[in-house]
């Protein structure tokens, strides 16, 4: 369980560490600061329908798809007034947690 | 029935019973790689202290063809036992029999031992080894669950509780060795989760194998659910037998002193340290360097290594060691290691441990993943359990300490009764650099030569602050002693704490940041 590891750099407080990082540390996802045009899963589970189309006007509150997840139907509702460009999922398909489902312009 | 024949009849009985799921399931058993629910007792006790009851306990389920089914000894095995001549009580569930499938006879043979427990006031070791609710006794199975979740929360606090998994242990079985105070898992055996590969699979998808969704390695490294890792059920016993050695019977009770001896000759413990504070070093060579035979017995060695937990002994008796590890991201408290960090440190409350804590971290770890964790949450348990803890606290600080880092890592200001600092000690607010380029901002920016001046009012701060000679002239500090001067510090401020009386406003229980 011990494997020998090679020493990093870890900045805090403009001073540079010299150190070992652990596996969640080595592992840890860079921040993405979110996408406001883009409507994301915030469940895995799979795309039952879909209400709307590329080009299609929708309004706050609209429902876009249905997620199916842990037995449940979830309704996915426009988190905005808008123009749909994209729908990047299909009926049927499995569809991870945060991944893109539909794309405003 | 003439005696003759009771005897018999008695001992045909007892052995048909103690056979468990009979030899074909024993052989299965022993094909998985395990050894048997008697065998492990056997194992784990001292020789010939096991006293077995409820042996001949019966389901009473009628559904389903169960009225037609005789599972020996319901699928758990109970009883009474020594350790190194500890008293402990144990049960370990039988996989032979039914999957060690819990029933409600099998759950009330746990929950007797249970309540024997914590009325002998011995520590309680449960050995897991089940497929989990056993279905066709319905609701009364789960019912079984809750009064053992029940009991194992009574008892927290008043009798160490040891979980031993040693097979499957899914679902809701989690959460009974998740209430328990230590957790030990061995490769390839240990299996622990909430839902399996294949609801996970069939409900969000998402392939993953039973060893990487929950075996032994994910909850000592990844998940922090188990503190030991053991690569036989052999090395499982040995560690839980050392464990048993450190920690008190029950919470009215210190842990039995050992004889007295001096650490192993090593490196001396002045050159282990690097002056300059960015450059790593090992902090266990610090706590074997000053503790009885250099004997550091470590928890959770292989989650958040940033911070480093366990036990020793100082003069013969047990203390609990917290120290931050230069050696892994560079020793800061993150989420991982504040949770480590403030369970133990409750523990030893809780069982009258004395804390020795030593401290060397540059603060908080910083990092969008970290604030979004709740590191401020994490991070606050810390406080909480130094602060609310009443046993002898002493503080040793090595290196760095900057920051809130300096104040949770059981500072004069949560009530340490004894702070010592190693002359190489910085205790200020942060590290010379970051501090030079906060104060000194406008003019190293108005300079000519920015970075010349911006080195010259590093090195001024340095002198000024990185020492500890500022916070001993405040009284944050007892004393600047010498390293060699460490131990004898230590057992010093053990010895005169020993009857410390700290009283606290009366209260039901505090609300500690979960």
């Amino acid at each position: 369980m011990n494997e020998e590891q090679a020493l990093k750099r870890l900045v805090i407080d403009d001073t540079v560490y010299e150190t070992r990082f652990t596996p969640k540390f080595e592992k840890r996802k860079p921040y993405v600061a979110p996408n406001p045009n883009l409507v994301l899963a915030y469940i895995p589970g799979v795309i039952v329908d879909i209400h709307v189309k590329p080009g299609q006007r929708v309004k706050w509150g609209d429902r876009l798809l249905i997620l199916e997840a842990m037995k449940m139907k979830n309704d996915i509702p426009s988190p905005r007034d808008g123009i749909v460009k994209r729908i990047l999922v299909e009926k049927g398909q499995m569809v991870g947690k945060h991944q893109p489902l539909v794309e405003f312009e | 029935m003439s005696f003759k024949q009771r005897m018999l009849d008695f001992f045909n009985r007892k052995r048909s019973v103690q056979l468990g799921g009979g030899e074909q399931a024993i052989k299965k058993q022993i094909s998985m790689g395990k050894l048997t629910a008697r065998e492990r007792i056997k194992m784990l006790l001292d020789e010939g202290s096991f006293h077995e009851y409820d042996l001949f306990v019966e389901h009473k389920c009628q559904d389903f063809g169960m009225d037609k089914k005789n599972l020996p000894a319901d699928g758990v095995i109970t009883g009474t036992g020594k350790i190194s001549g500890h008293p402990v009580c144990i049960f370990a569930q039988d996989f032979t029999v039914a999957g060690g499938s819990l029933g409600l006879m099998h759950a009330k043979k746990i929950t007797k031992i249970m309540d024997h427990a914590v009325k002998l006031g011995v520590p309680l070791i449960g050995i897991n080894d089940s497929g989990g609710a056993r279905i066709q006794e319905g609701v009364n199975s789960l019912a079984g669950y809750g009064e053992i979740f029940y009991r194992n929360t009574l008892a927290s606090g008043v009798i160490p509780q040891i979980s031993v998994i040693l097979g499957p242990c899914a679902g809701g079985a989690v959460y009974s060795p998740a209430l328990t105070d230590f957790v030990f898992v061995v490769d390839k055996i240990s299996k622990m989760f909430i839902t399996g590969p294949e609801v996970i699979k069939t409900v969000l998808g998402e392939d993953i194998s039973m060893e990487e969704l929950g075996g032994a390695r994910v909850h000592t490294t990844i998940s922090g659910n188990a503190h030991f890792f053991a690569a036989s059920e052999h090395e499982c016993f040995e560690q839980i037998k050392k464990l048993v050695s450190f920690i008190p019977w029950n919470n009215r009770k210190k842990a039995d002193p050992f004889p007295p001896k001096p650490p192993r000759k090593g490196q001396p413990i002045e050159s282990i340290i690097p002056t300059e504070p960015t450059v790593p070093y090992d902090v266990r060579s610090i706590i074997r360097a000053v503790c009885d035979d250099s004997d550091f017995f470590e928890i959770h060695e292989h989650w958040a290594a940033n911070i480093v937990v366990g036990f020793a002994r100082m003069n013969g008796e047990t203390v609990g060691v917290v120290g931050n590890q230069p050696l892994v991201l560079a020793g800061v408290l993150d989420v991982d290691s504040s949770d480590k960090a403030a369970r133990f440190i409750r523990f030893c409350d809780a069982f009258n441990v004395p804390l020795v804590t030593f401290v060397d971290l540059p603060g908080y770890l910083p990092g969008v993943d970290q604030e979004h964790s709740g590191v401020i949450r994490h991070g606050a348990k810390v406080l909480y359990a130094y602060s609310e803890a009443t046993v002898p606290k002493i503080t040793v600080i090595l290196r760095k300490a900057y920051g809130g880092g300096y104040i949770a890592m059981c500072s004069r200001h949560l009530g340490a009764d004894f702070v010592f600092a190693w002359p190489t000690a910085e205790i200020a607010v942060m590290g010379p650099e970051g501090a030079a380029n906060i104060i000194f901002r406008n003019e190293i920016a108005a300079a000519p030569d920015p970075d010349a001046v911006r080195k010259q009012k590093i090195q001024e701060y340095t002198e000024k602050f990185a020492n500890p000679y500022i916070a001993a002239a405040n009284g944050h500090i007892d004393a600047v002693i010498e390293p060699a001067e460490t131990r004898d510090f230590i057992i010093h401020a053990i010895e005169v704490a020993a009857h410390k009386i700290e009283s606290r406003p009366r209260k039901k229980h505090g609300i500690p940041p979960f």
